[in-house]
């Protein structure tokens, strides 16, 4: 979803009470989404950090007499293997980790990168405003996928291209969202009182605009890194993402679709996988939204 | 209302400059398309053979010039040729556009259909049991990499129930996984839009008098309520117009199906950046259009919009 619709639960009235005090959310639904959220991103993140422990060889080996293995009959391999004999749990528990790469690390320099602009703009308004606003214009008619496609035509596909593109593409986003925090801050009693006190403006910002309007930009980041998760597998499905010869959850799913008819699960276990890390953060940001706004919760 | 569209125009046309510049400005640095030209063709050349052929393609002038020029014929309808083989661009846009037009707007139809009753029924039952599992099933629906429903929809209804077509049939049947892929994704969000534009407008005053004048429900629901939350729905339907046609590019992929995606996937394997140019061209120009027609509708309903 578009940022301005993120962000727009969010009211003002909120801002002043610290994340503590707070009550907790009312309805069980919205407890039952931080229970869920966290055990599938829990239980992603555990295999991913323990598949150096569980599978010494990153699910390279390839075993051909045990090629298309089925799931659920070999305890060696319980999700079956692919057509080269690889362990297919293995590979997701190792694809994962690229995936979680690409999504924290392109979420963090966009946020860094978008929120610093857009609390400076916000905050001191100007040309600089202007300029971000007619950026977000230019932005909204090149969106990341044909941005991508052009980008990686000319320069090849990659890791480093892939999250350079998602953080150029995705800035803009933080600095909208940081913009219209800092704009409504500034006129805050709290904001012009240290302004009157002498108090210069950058250390305004940093001490009392952006911890104020940090709720909104945690929710937007948490949604965006499985967004971002998202797209990179859907390049790399494509074959414009990450390099095919490392095991990366968009690449199986590309090699297993020949397979389709005979081997399901090569197809389906990484997708779900990504499913499952992806709804567990979306629900994790959703509740979060929740938690941060209780007047949008009735 | 004239300042108004003055200004959208203007801006819309800026928005055009500044993304067909970039993407122009990007392409070129691919490298030399003379070189790249008559290594794909002949094995030896030399600098003269270089330099005309640079000549013919106007590309020995500076890089604003051969903008200039590019978007001159692009005006006249003329995308320029391709590479390999020197068939007009236009040709193959002309073929690729209307497939994928075609995907589009049947998906983007297919979601408001599933979206807008689910999203009614769950603002009016705010908090319901339904309301919370369509809250939930929404996520869920946001959670799927479309490609993947892709590929699970073929596994079920070509695969196992031969019901439709894998893939590659230009043809209605062939049509009909491509489109619902979409349009589920695409309802995923639509439902929480309509949700939240609908229980919007019903907390308007003008419901609680149409309510009392003891017209039926339905008739406050589809006729006053929905015909206001149209609008901004629009704004948001228009927004996501250049997600819907990112997210055609990978699923024409799945599917073979011969739109602006494949195309794309065919220039760049072949490098053959003249056609790359020309899709990306005419995707961001449609999608400011787009926007621009629903911004300057969105002026014409409603004249606050006007006043900035």
């Amino acid at each position: 979803m578009d940022s301005s619709t993120r962000g727009s639960g969010w009211s003002r009235g909120t801002l002043r009470m610290s994340l503590a005090h707070l009550p907790r959310p009312a309805s069980q639904f919205r407890s039952l989404e931080l229970i869920l959220g966290t055990i599938l991103v829990g239980a992603m993140v555990g295999l991913i950090l323990a598949s150096g422990f569980l599978f010494p060889d990153s699910g390279t080996s390839m075993d051909l007499s045990a090629r298309l293995k089925p799931p659920f009959t070999d305890p060696l391999h319980p999700l079956g293997t692919d057509p080269l004999g690889r362990d297919v749990l293995a590979r997701i528990a190792v694809g994962g980790g690229i995936s979680l790469l690409v999504g924290v690390t392109s979420v963090a320099g966009a946020m860094l990168v978008g929120t610093l602009i857009g609390l400076v703009v916000g905050y001191y308004r100007g040309i600089g405003d202007l300029v971000l606003m007619r950026i977000v214009d230019v932005q909204l008619a090149l969106p990341f996928v044909l941005m991508a496609l052009t980008f990686i035509a000319i320069f090849g596909p990659g890791l480093p291209i892939l999250i350079i593109l998602l953080i150029a593409s995705q800035w803009v986003q933080y600095a909208r969202l940081a913009r219209s925090q800092a704009m409504s801050l500034r006129e805050r009693e709290f904001v012009q009182s240290a302004r009157a006190i002498g108090v210069k403006g950058a250390s305004i910002i940093l001490r009392h605009v952006l911890p104020n309007a940090a709720g909104p930009l945690l929710v937007l980041t948490t949604l965006n890194i499985a967004t971002n998760i998202l797209l990179e597998s859907s390049l790399t499905f494509v074959g414009l993402g990450i390099d095919p010869t490392v095991a990366s959850w968009g690449g199986m799913l590309a090699d297993g679709r020949t397979y389709i008819q005979s081997a399901w699960w090569v197809t389906v276990f990484p997708g779900l996988a990504i499913l499952f890390v992806v709804l567990g953060l979306n629900l994790l940001g959703d509740w979060l939204r929740d938690y941060l706004d209780p007047q949008g919760r009735k | 209302m004239a300042t108004f569209l003055l200004k959208r125009v203007f801006l819309a046309l800026f928005v055009i400059v500044a993304v067909t510049l970039l993407v122009s400005y990007t392409i070129r640095l691919s490298g030399d398309p003379a070189t790249m030209l008559m290594t794909g063709g002949q094995a030896n050349f030399t600098a003269q053979d270089l330099e005309r052929i640079r000549a013919s393609l106007g590309i020995d002038r500076p890089f604003l010039v051969q903008y200039a020029l590019y978007m001159k014929d692009v005006l006249r309808g003329n995308f320029g040729t391709t590479f390999f083989g020197r068939q007009p661009v236009n040709q193959l846009l002309g073929r690729a556009l209307p497939a994928t037009l075609l995907l589009a707007l049947t998906s983007l139809a297919g979601s408001l259909l599933i979206s807008i009753p689910l999203g009614i029924y769950a603002a009016v039952h705010r908090g319901s049991l339904i309301d919370q599992a369509i809250r939930f099933f929404s996520l869920v629906g946001l959670s799927f990499p479309n490609f993947w429903l892709a590929i699970i929809l073929v596994l079920m209804f070509s695969v196992t129930l031969h019901l439709l077509p894998p893939s590659g049939f230009f043809t209605a049947a062939g049509l009909v996984l491509p489109a619902v892929t979409l349009a589920l994704i695409l309802s995923a969000i639509n439902v929480r839009l309509v949700r939240a534009v609908m229980l919007e407008t019903l907390s308007m005053q003008y419901i609680a008098v149409a309510r009392s004048k003891g017209l039926r429900e339905s008739v406050v629901l589809y006729k006053h309520a929905l015909r206001n939350g149209m609008i901004p729905l629009l704004t948001y339907v228009g927004l996501q117009f250049g997600d819907l046609l990112g997210g055609t590019v990978i699923i024409e992929q799945v599917f073979n199906w011969p739109g602006m995606g494949s195309l794309a996937f065919e220039a760049i394997s072949a490098r053959d950046y003249p056609i790359l140019q020309g899709v990306i061209t005419v995707f961001s120009v449609l999608i400011v259009v787009v926007n621009l027609l629903i911004d300057i509708a969105y002026g014409l309903v409603d004249p606050r919009v006007r006043v900035e």
